[in-house]
């Protein structure tokens, strides 16, 4: 047989080479040209680094960096603090209730971080419900704007992602390691900490990553509930808005920094994590037990207290969108007037909301399998360029990616910005690295031989592929596809930027709602949402028959 | 049917060369055994013979068929993985006719051949079930019905037994070994495990660093290795410094024993490779090596000593075991050797002299 890892023009050569050039045009090209209106006067076209000092110069500006670097740790720290023995628990008794647990911890992530946000002012802002029933009986609590509060809704958002890696990690533990341990005398808290968390330990590096990613690019929280605590994305935005109205670069600027920064970060957690990468195997992992009567009410109030304050906000959402609204303030009584002005005036949205990320799904399905096939099976200089593109996306942050795509595509011969197509396009981009990723975690679980074994009794390689190959993965790659596609349903920081009248999507419209101050509608819209994803997630269930998900 | 010819087979990765100038002749229909330790690049030539690794140097044959650059899709071969490489989607029924179907068999034709493997193999009762419900000797029975459907012209094995338990891998060993038999097809089959490659094997070519030790017949490989790789290799075995001169060996303690082979030799020094039951253990007798019982183990049938030389070397030596209890350790023995069985290398340790020897005479 030829070296399946040289490259040749086939079939799967001219795949890589296509792949190849799509990202060039709808990631490198508008980086780049993010990356030249940054550092290029566009009066006098001369190169400057006038942006750059101006960011770093000031310390309104530069402050914010500090302030994006605050909220991540701490969100992150925070998370893993949750996650991390909530999965444990999770993994390691039996507890009432728990597969309705497990899906409203998934619903709590999977709502529009800036959707708790809002909620959580209705209940712990200056006029919140809460703070009004323990003002009245004489307890003033610290106010929710700023950094605890942006720090707060964070963590709600992003420790199911801990708790669902950590969950899937531990169930790659073998239970005669735990066995092993205590039969060595370490048993409990000590074998958590000591066993189990270093041998989860390369997973959590990965979930750590992937929450401090999410809450330095998160712009609807720190947005609503920030205040006079600026993050890096609110700086970008706002100045990308006054961009428009004409002043040049800075913004690029900033969205320069932002990538620089998500970088060394990135870089900083994969060397970690290569110098800790271990592959762990179970042939028998940890069974479910009934805890022990005395600790067993502290593990369930320790599950449900958690699980209950972090679907607090969805539920109050769900809540206010029942009640009856005068203008713009809720009255005593319910009503399902919010349900008909937010269909009445908004239903364009909800349909944007189905097809825009049904089409992107369609093209990130395609091209996930197909790129992870030529990133496992077909090694060579190319694919792996494939590979390193592809993971791109994965440091640039939602706004940085909206905006370079707006600049980069706003003038002939390339003018889609302001249609359906860029926004299909940003969620695939976004998208793809994550979907990529798990399609590669499921094809390197294939056993080569089993292609091999195909290839041996007559079938040719692509009839190897798609006839063994393809339906190994499906399960995954469904399940994968319809975890992408509630993300996608949720999007709001490149939504927001690329966004117009004819493609507003409901999370668009929930955040245009909600600075309005139209909470009613603004809560019925997100009631659709969260019912969208639940629905989603359900029919998840059903192609994943029990088994973890993975994001 | 076809003969497996391989001609200065070379296998490199990168500058680095696994095998160097590999040859060897497989029989049509015979069972033909790649054994070595890991490492010693017996899946890698298997994998050659299947097509899924490259060949850098050299000519692989069926028959007189050169299939070096032929696809693996074409060579007509039935392959058996080391971890079945059962298609999990597909039920067993589809496992064992996915091949066929690729050969686009007629409908009735697809049936007939399906069913009679699935019932040579004893798989029948299971044929509408996924493979992983399934246990280990299943999976491997409907890997093998899989393998043979096609009516292949080679046969492939690689470990097809180590993922299963001792006595599920006796078991099968015995199905493997019948059914080819059976068939009458040319098989290479790759195991570490000598005494499965002795119980299985027309043929045993013994590899190490890619190369080509010795092939025989089994009895061939473990009563006149070729060289002391081999014989330490294949079963157990005491490798003695000694003299050869005028036709006899000379130990070190002087006990001298005429070998007939040995006629011819010149005088050298030699490494006698003594299996443990090639010697005599004697109690009273003049002659022998001079030794020490330091330790004895019971078991049954028969008893394992280990005995310490003069010069200080230990022995082991297996005896039937007799119905007195009479060795103990720190008793003085002497040791006679079965001067027909014991083989005699030259101080290299690659070439055995007692088997050039009988050549000479042939």
């Amino acid at each position: 047989m030829k070296n399946n890892n040289k490259f040749r023009l086939d079939v799967w050569g001219f795949i890589t080479l296509a792949a190849i050039a799509l990202y060039l045009l709808f990631l490198i090209y508008p980086m780049a040209y993010l990356m030249k209106q940054s550092v290029v006067d566009s009066e006098t076209g001369a190169i400057t680094m006038a942006n750059f000092a101006k960011f770093l110069s000031k310390s309104y500006y530069f402050d914010t960096l500090f302030n994006s670097f605050k909220v991540s740790i701490a969100a992150t720290l925070l998370s893993l603090a949750i996650g991390t023995p909530l999965a444990y628990l999770f993994s390691v008794f039996k507890i009432k209730g728990k597969s309705i647990l497990n899906i409203l911890i998934i619903v709590a992530s999977m709502s529009a971080p800036f959707i708790g946000a809002y909620s959580w002012i209705l209940l712990l802002g200056r006029s919140g419900v809460v703070t009004k029933i323990l003002k009245n009986i004489g307890i003033t609590i610290p106010p929710i704007y700023g950094f605890a509060g942006i720090v707060l809704v964070m963590t709600l958002q992003l420790f199911p992602l801990v708790f669902l890696y950590a969950k899937g990690a531990l169930k790659n533990i073998d239970n005669s390691l735990i066995e092993a341990s205590e039969n060595l005398g370490c048993s409990g808290f000590r074998c958590f900490m000591r066993v189990v968390v270093p041998l989860i330990m390369p997973t959590l590096l990965a979930a750590g990553l992937l929450v401090f990613m999410r809450s330095f690019a998160d712009f609807g929280t720190p947005m609503l509930i920030g205040e006079g605590y600026r993050t890096f994305p609110v700086v970008l935005y706002t100045e990308f808005i006054n961009e428009v109205s004409g002043n040049d670069g800075f913004a690029a600027a900033i969205a320069v920094i932002a990538i620089a920064v998500t970088t060394v970060v990135f870089l900083a957690q994969k060397y970690v994590s290569n110098k800790k990468s271990f592959s762990l195997n179970a042939l028998h992992p940890m069974e479910e037990k009934n805890p022990r009567k005395g600790i067993s009410w502290i593990v369930h109030l320790f599950s449900y207290l958690i699980v209950g304050v972090a679907v607090i906000p969805q539920c109050y959402v769900i809540y206010t969108s029942f009640k009856k609204t005068e203008g713009k303030i809720f009255t005593s009584g319910y009503s399902l007037d919010s349900y008909i002005t937010a269909f009445g005036k908004l239903g364009k949205s909800i349909q944007n909301t189905i097809i825009i990320p049904v089409l992107a799904l369609i093209v990130i399905v395609i091209l996930a399998v197909v790129i992870a096939y030529l990133v496992v099976r077909r090694r060579n200089a190319l694919t792996n360029a494939v590979d390193i593109l592809s993971m791109i996306p994965y440091i640039v942050p939602g706004t940085v990616l909206g905006i370079a795509l707006l600049n980069g595509f706003n003038k002939k011969p390339l003018l889609i910005s302001g249609t359906m197509l860029i926004m299909v396009i940003a969620l695939i981009i976004r998208r793809l690295p994550y979907t990529i990723r798990s399609s590669v975690a499921i094809l390197q679980q294939i056993p080569m031989s089993i292609e091999e074994a195909a290839i041996s009794l007559g079938a040719s390689k692509m009839k190897a592929f798609f006839r063994i190959t393809v339906p190994m993965m499906s399960a995954g790659i469904l399940a994968g596809a319809i975890l992408s596609w509630v993300t996608m349903i949720s999007e709001l920081s490149t939504a927001i930027i690329l966004y117009t009248g004819k493609t507003k999507t409901l999370t668009v419209a929930v955040y245009t709602e909600v600075v309005r101050g139209n909470y009613g509608t603004a809560a019925a819209l997100s009631t659709i949402l969260t019912f969208l994803t639940v629905v989603s997630l359900l029919v998840f269930n059903r192609f994943n028959k029990g088994k973890d998900l993975s994001l | 049917m076809s003969k497996i010819s391989i001609r200065n087979a070379v296998k490199k990765y990168g500058e680095n060369t696994v095998i160097p100038q590999l040859n060897a002749e497989i029989k049509d229909g015979e069972l033909f055994t790649l054994l070595g330790p890991s490492g010693c690049g017996k899946t890698t030539l298997l994998r050659m013979i299947a097509g899924f690794n490259s060949i850098e140097g050299g000519d692989i044959l069926f028959n007189n068929t050169r299939i070096n650059d032929m696809d693996p899709s074409k060579r007509n071969i039935g392959m058996v993985f080391q971890n079945y490489a059962i298609f999990p989607n597909l039920s067993v029924r589809d496992n064992v006719a996915f091949g066929l179907k690729n050969r686009k068999v007629g409908k009735e034709a697809l049936k007939a051949e399906t069913d009679k493997y699935l019932n040579l193999m004893q798989i029948m009762q299971y044929a509408n079930r996924m493979p992983n419900q399934l246990s280990g000797g299943q999976q491997q029975r409907i890997a093998l019905a899989r393998a043979l459907v096609i009516i292949p012209d080679v046969l492939l094995m690689d470990e097809p037994l180590s993922n299963l338990d001792a006595k599920l891998r006796l078991e099968m060993r015995s199905v493997i070994r019948h059914t080819q038999k059976d068939v009458g097809i040319t098989t290479v089959y790759v195991t570490h495990d000598q005494e499965e490659a002795m119980a299985i094997s027309d043929t045993i070519a013994v590899m190490k660093d890619g190369v080509i030790q010795h092939v025989g017949t089994p009895r061939e490989i473990y009563q006149r290795p070729e060289n002391v790789f081999v014989a330490t290799f294949i079963g157990r075995t005491n490798i003695i410094e000694a003299k050869v001169e005028a036709g006899k060996i000379v130990f070190k303690d002087g006990y001298q024993v005429e070998v007939d082979a040995l006629r011819n030799t010149e005088k050298q020094e030699v490494l006698c490779s003594i299996r443990p039951e090639e010697f005599v253990i004697c109690k009273d007798s003049e002659a022998g090596i001079r030794g020490t019982v330091k330790e004895f183990t019971y078991l049954g049938l028969n008893t394992h000593y280990s005995i310490e030389l003069e010069d200080g070397d230990n022995v082991e030596i297996v005896e039937e075991s007799s119905i007195q209890e009479d060795l103990q350790p720190g008793q003085k023995v002497m040791l006679q050797v079965k001067k027909e069985k014991i083989n005699v290398f030259n101080k290299q340790g690659d070439t055995n002299l007692v088997r050039s020897g009988l050549y000479e005479e042939q």
